[in-house]
């Protein structure tokens, strides 16, 4: 069976270099970099891999400011087939209802089957988003997807990686899955697929092409605010034990058992 | 935090606002700041403008009418085989602060089979109010979409002011679904509350790999959700109960039904892999040299009475399954206390336990960056150091 597969990819920060200056409060962005969330280069290549194996498309789609295109230009030189833009200055400040509440409306509009999202977004890290579009287009789900066993006509076989150990789920189509790192190895970028990359061209969408009412779009459809960001307290310096490892060892434990933690 | 406004006489176009801002969302046009297509409206700018030249706009967004018929503080009481998980009492005790000072009672919902002595024991141990516990065969195992339908119907008939459950993969997986359905906000593992002296729930969580920490509102809508990070909270003393109530609720059987079938679970058998969720972590990394030398970290780690964990080293090499991994593409953990055995310590690491309470370090290469954040390190050889100190920690624990 063909599948109408859509994944769900963001651009972030690289989260590893942004820091806070803890004095004067503000962001430290010289040098970061603009990625792929990696949760969801997981989710594009599963998206790839299922096209591959039972034909069908896969569909990229984010919502996000302009320069979120070599984003979607990533996707396409790993094998996705298109790519959604879905951009508006109404869309700016949105939460994760007012992204899944976008994104469901795009979806919609592309047509799916299969919707697969990253498990979270290194940057909000809410993983809220991929439930949240499944409700807003009356979905079932399965987040945590470690491994897909078997795609049939009406269903596909699941299993979730879960705090204490694996479930396995029949989840019918349509549906969606969010997904974890263990489920594949993602592919380098062929060169066919580069060049592909550079001169596909993008589908866009906007506000206006997916029939939202205006307040519940952005800023105005977000329940949340954010009301400050700050640094978090700095860890306070260490105490490093050098020398015979019998002493150090002594020393730690005596320390640990002072401290209450042993 | 409502939209922006730049006042043109103020600005002085210094451009201390575009290095205050997360998103890359404003620029110096000419001489004066300009709002760019990323500008998320956070207001991290007006805060860093030395001239006072961001503004908020008027917040057009009407209040909401109706918030006040929403009272009390709900627990989602988590379950895993007919077992109240622990999570749940760590947020008892957070939510009774909640409770109290907006003075209104704390309640648990139970959703399950065959559980009401657990609610019961529930109730007289620790200080809630009301359980209210939704029995139904169907609910003996966790599902998303049923556990989401049941719980959205009881806050639409209850109105709770404020719900909290343990950012667990079933509390963040459901919570979601319910936070769309009633059409409200939820704020993601969170680990800070408070009330704020309007009577709104701040709701504090890091946020980009914890670099950066958030506080967060949700002004117009009801109830007020999050889910809090696991170990963050302290359960209260047991034998606090107050004489609660146990209100059974009948399901709406239509909602019971689920698209989804569970077909079966397999416990991963080592009991040290829940690492989200343990007191203390001993993990192994590159520094081991090879997979037969994870036994040093397992002794150490049942000598302590842990869980195993592992770097993403580890991982891709093969040494440990990919549950153990901690990290930016593993699991965030917060234990009492994390021993990173021959693990150097890269940002993608860090980010996922930093946040612990002891961090103790060995390492061979003192100027492994781990060091940087370790409460406490070693400088040595792990083969050497790691099974000394599991005797003297197995010494300590026999006297
Ligand atoms: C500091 C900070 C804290 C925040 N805290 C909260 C909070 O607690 N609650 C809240 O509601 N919002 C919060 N937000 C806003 C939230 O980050 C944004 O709504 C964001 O657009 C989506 O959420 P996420 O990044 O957490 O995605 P997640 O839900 O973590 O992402 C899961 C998956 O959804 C898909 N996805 C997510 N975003 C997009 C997109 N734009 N386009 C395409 N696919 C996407 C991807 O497949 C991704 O892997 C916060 C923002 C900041 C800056």
């Amino acid at each position: 069976m063909a599948l109408r597969i859509v994944v769900c990819i963001k651009q972030v920060p690289d989260t590893t270099e942004v820091r806070m200056d803890p004095v004067k409060g503000t962001l430290i962005r010289e040098g970061v970099v603009s990625i792929v969330n990696p949760f969801d280069s997981y989710a594009v290549e599963e998206g790839v891999r299922l096209k591959e194996k039972h034909g069908g498309t896969c569909t990229v789609v984010t919502m996000g400011p302009p320069q979120a295109e070599q984003a979607l230009r990533d996707c396409i030189s790993v094998g996705a087939d298109e790519a959604y833009l879905v951009s508006d200055r109404a869309f700016a400040g949105s939460d994760t209802w007012a992204t899944s509440l976008t994104l469901a409306a795009a979806i919609r509009k592309i047509g799916f089957d299969l919707i697969i999202c990253g498990k979270q977004a290194i940057d909000g890290d809410t993983a809220q988003v991929g439930p949240g579009i499944a409700v807003h287009l009356d979905l079932p789900q399965a987040t945590y997807a470690r491994k897909i066993r078997e795609v049939g006509e009406k269903s596909m076989i699941i299993e979730r990686l879960l705090e204490e150990g694996v479930e396995t789920m029949e989840m019918p189509l349509p549906g969606l899955i969010t997904v974890v790192k263990e489920i594949n190895e993602p592919r380098l970028p062929s060169l066919k697929g580069k060049m592909r990359a550079k001169k596909y061209e993008l589908k866009k969408l906007t506000a206006a092409d997916l029939d939202l009412q205006p307040g519940k779009l952005g800023l105005d459809g977000s329940p949340t605010r954010v009301m400050k960001i700050f640094a978090p307290p700095p860890r306070a310096g260490g105490e490093v034990f050098k020398g015979e490892a019998d002493q150090c060892a002594d020393k730690l434990v005596a320390v640990l058992a002072k401290n209450g933690v042993v | 935090m409502p939209k922006l406004k730049i006042i043109s006489d103020k600005c002085g176009g210094c451009g201390q606002c575009v290095d205050a801002c997360p998103y890359d969302g404003i620029e110096i046009a000419g001489t004066l700041a300009k709002f760019k297509d990323s500008c998320n409206w956070c207001g991290t700018c007006k805060d860093a403008c030395p001239f006072e030249a961001i503004v908020v706009e008027e917040d057009k967004a009407p209040a909401a009418a109706g918030l006040d018929a929403y009272k009390g503080v709900w627990v989602f009481g988590e379950q895993r085989d007919g077992h109240i998980q622990r999570v749940v009492l760590e947020l008892v005790g957070e939510g009774r602060k909640l409770a109290d000072a907006r003075k209104e009672p704390l309640c648990v919902l139970v959703l399950g089979d065959k559980m009401e002595g657990a609610c019961k024991k529930l109730l007289a141990d620790y200080p809630v109010d009301k359980v209210y516990y939704v029995e139904a065969p169907e609910l003996a195992v966790f599902e998303a979409e049923v556990y989401g339908k049941i719980c959205a119907d009881l806050i639409r008939a209850k109105k709770p002011e404020i719900m909290l459950a343990g950012a667990t993969c079933a509390g963040r997986s459901f919570l979601s679904r319910v936070a769309v359905e009633v059409h409200t906000g939820l704020t993601a593992d969170c680990t800070g509350l408070a009330i704020n002296p309007e009577g709104l729930l701040m709701q504090t969580r890091p946020a980009f790999g914890g670099n950066i920490m958030a506080t967060i509102l949700c002004p117009n809508h009801r109830p007020q959700m999050s889910t809090v990070r696991p170990r963050v909270m302290k359960p209260p003393a047991a034998g606090t109960g107050r004489g609660g109530t146990l209100e059974k609720v009948a399901p709406d059987k239509a909602r019971l039904l689920s698209r989804s079938k569970i077909l079966d679970f397999a416990a991963e058998i080592e009991e040290t892999v829940n690492i989200a969720e343990a007191d203390i972590i001993v993990s192994g990394g590159r520094g081991l040299g090879g997979p037969e030398n994870f036994k040093l970290v397992e002794d150490l780690a049942k000598a302590l009475g842990g869980a195993v964990g592992s770097s993403r080293a580890a991982v891709d090499a093969g040494w440990k399954p990919y549950s153990h991994q901690v990290g930016q593409t593993g699991k965030t953990v917060c234990p009492k206390l994390y021993v990173a055995c021959g693990i150097s310590g890269a940002v993608q690491h860090l980010v996922g336990m930093q946040s612990s309470d002891t961090i103790v370090a060995i390492n061979r290469d003192p100027d492994a960056p781990i060091f940087k954040v370790a409460t406490y390190g070693i400088v040595g050889d792990l083969k050497e150091v790691l099974p000394i100190l599991t005797r003297k920690i197995l010494e300590r624990k026999g006297k």
